[in-house]
């Protein structure tokens, strides 16, 4: 007896000390999810911070689903999503008594990318999915040299790959023998390095040390994701339980105004359309 | 406060930090459980280890780890060929070859090599070692499981031979003594009397560092490649179970078929790191008089 008297009183001093961190974290914003949406996000709170000293803004990668489910266990104020919520999400929110409120922020264009030693310039929608389903395996079939071709997909679970999957797999499944790395970066360096590698990323990835390629003719720019010329193009998202409040709301504020959508295009990623 | 009072208190303060590790690894086991078995009831025991495709956000989901396992066990086997007597040897070496000044350098380089983050080492191997790799042998790609068993091996290497050494170290002075008395070779009582009996510590080395690289994540999460497929050479891509976790975990959704699915891959990894520490336990119990015999 007189034990369990100890460990209750060694439970209540654990409870209080992470109650009281808790209750300091409400004086400021918590961020967490997509990769995708990191560099815009990461840009936008030093800016933001740095105009308004005293709110203290922490920021934390993961993934879309992480930060949907840090949303719904509400440690988070914002989670940032590459992808919509999905049904079941808001419904086990709903039922944790979180309401999901859907902010746009941005849109991103996928590309595929390829080795700078490759001289294939343009795939179509359909080369792509043989390619990804593992149908053409040499990159002499769309027009390259005698070389095999590697596959690199991302996690099947990350936003950027189920953008990838609804425009060009159209439900087929991806071959088992492709490569598969976590995260937007890690595929950068990947196909910088392999020139027999084939990988796709979101637009503002795209660098020197890679090339993009054209998409049934169409460069993935700007101005053809805001058309809709582009095929492999997606809003990104930010979600609020319920109507943001105080900094919250001053920071999406800040993010959909001028000056985070500035963020947003110098990340590499589209801008919003300006409300008329 | 009488002396007894304190030494009272001491002993429960003791008893209580002790619970809470025994706490901590129970809590962890039991969300593992808890957060894992309801995948089966979408798919039976017997397909989710057999299955061989992994497809977890298809419609329908299959979810089939056996090529995740099969990546984990070529890995770790691979790697425990390269760790192995590189580990050993270098215990050897250092227990009872080396001058005293090579075996100070020795043990603090190998004790560097264990606090070495694994992240470096996978960052190493993928920018360095996998394009180097790709290139020397003009493979499709540098990502494959010869890399990642490298690595894992680089990684094992201080457990095995940290273990080994201490084993070596454990060997009663007077077997030695007997062996040189007998007019054995310095290499002889090495081969066939240091090694014999220090072998139960060795092999709990082994198999430590066996559970060390299957339960590694970061190295081969970066190093592996992550092809969900059955490798048909050593050159070819694998994704081992805790490189699925770990890449897979941050986007599924919460409380999602993947999610218990990816869990119950850690009930599966949890079973085999735990059979490894079961085996290592018993080899140096049964074998644990017989080193320290009455001489």
């Amino acid at each position: 007896m007189k034990k369990l008297v100890r460990l209750l009183i060694a439970a209540v001093t654990c409870a209080s000390v992470i109650g009281a961190s808790v209750a300091l974290a409400e004086q400021s914003v918590i961020i967490k999810g997509s990769t995708t949406v990191l560099p815009i996000v990461q840009a936008a709170t030093e800016a933001y911070m740095k105009a308004h000293p005293g709110v203290n803004i922490s920021l934390s990668g993961g993934g879309s689903g992480d930060g949907i489910k840090a949303l719904i266990d509400k440690t988070t104020d914002i989670a940032d999503s590459s992808r919509s919520m999905k049904p079941e999400e808001i419904e086990l929110a709903k039922s944790k008594g979180v309401e999901p409120m859907e902010h746009k922020i941005a849109i991103d264009a996928i590309v595929p990318v390829v080795n700078k030693d490759n001289p294939v310039k343009d795939l179509s929608n359909e080369q792509l999915n043989l390619i990804y389903q593992g149908k053409i395996t040499n990159w002499k079939e769309v027009g390259g040299k005698d070389l095999q071709i590697v596959v690199i997909s991302r996690d099947t679970s990350s936003g950027t790959y189920e953008t990838w999957e609804q425009k060009i797999l159209k439900g087929a499944k991806v071959t088992p023998k492709a490569q598969l790395q976590a995260s937007n970066g890690a595929i950068v360096q990947v196909v910088s390095k392999n020139r027999y590698a084939i990988g796709y990323v979101g637009l503002g990835y795209v660098n020197k040390s890679l090339k993009g390629l054209k998409v049934n003719g169409i460069q993935a720019s700007s101005a053809t994701a805001l058309s809709g010329e582009y095929p492999i193009a997606r809003p990104l998202f930010m979600y609020t339980n319920g109507e943001p409040k105080g900094e919250t709301a001053n920071f999406l504020k800040f993010m959909k105004g001028a000056q985070g959508q500035k963020i947003v295009k110098e990340e590499g990623f589209v801008p919003l359309p300006h409300k008329k | 406060m009488t002396r007894h009072i304190k030494e009272k208190i001491i002993k429960n303060l003791f008893l209580v930090l002790s619970l809470i590790s025994l706490m901590v690894l129970a809590l962890i086991v039991m969300f593992l459980f808890r957060e894992g078995l309801p995948i089966f009831r979408e798919v039976s025991v017997y397909d989710f280890i057999f299955g061989s495709e992994w497809y977890p956000t298809s419609s329908p989901p299959s979810y089939g780890i056996a090529p995740l396992i099969v990546g984990s066990i070529v890995v770790t086997v691979l790697s425990s060929l390269i760790a192995v007597p590189l580990g050993i040897l270098s215990a050897v070496y250092i227990s009872e070859i080396a001058p005293a000044s090579a075996k100070e350098i020795l043990k603090a380089v190998i004790e560097l090599l264990a606090g070495l983050p694994s992240v470096v080492l996978g960052f190493f191997g993928m920018v360095v070692l996998a394009p180097w790799f790709q290139d020397t042998f003009d493979l499709p790609t540098g990502l494959n499981i010869a890399t990642a068993s490298l690595m894992l091996a680089i990684m094992a290497i201080p457990t095995i031979s940290s273990i080994s050494e201490d084993a070596l170290y454990a060997v009663p002075r007077e077997f030695k003594e007997a062996s040189y008395a007998l007019g054995a070779t310095k290499f002889e009582t090495i081969a066939r009397v240091i090694i014999p009996s220090a072998l139960s510590g060795i092999s709990t080395a082994v198999i430590l560092g066996m559970a060390r690289a299957i339960g590694e994540t970061m190295v081969v999460l970066m190093v592996a490649g992550g092809a969900a497929a059955f490798p048909e050479s050593i050159f070819d891509s694998v994704r081992p179970m805790p490189a699925s976790i770990a890449a897979e975990m941050g986007e599924a959704p919460f409380r999602s078929g993947h999610y218990h699915a990816l869990f119950a891959t850690g009930i599966v990894l949890f079973f085999m790191t735990l059979a490894f520490n079961l085996v290592a336990d018993y080899i140096s119990r049964r074998f644990k008089e017989v080193g320290s015999a009455t001489l």
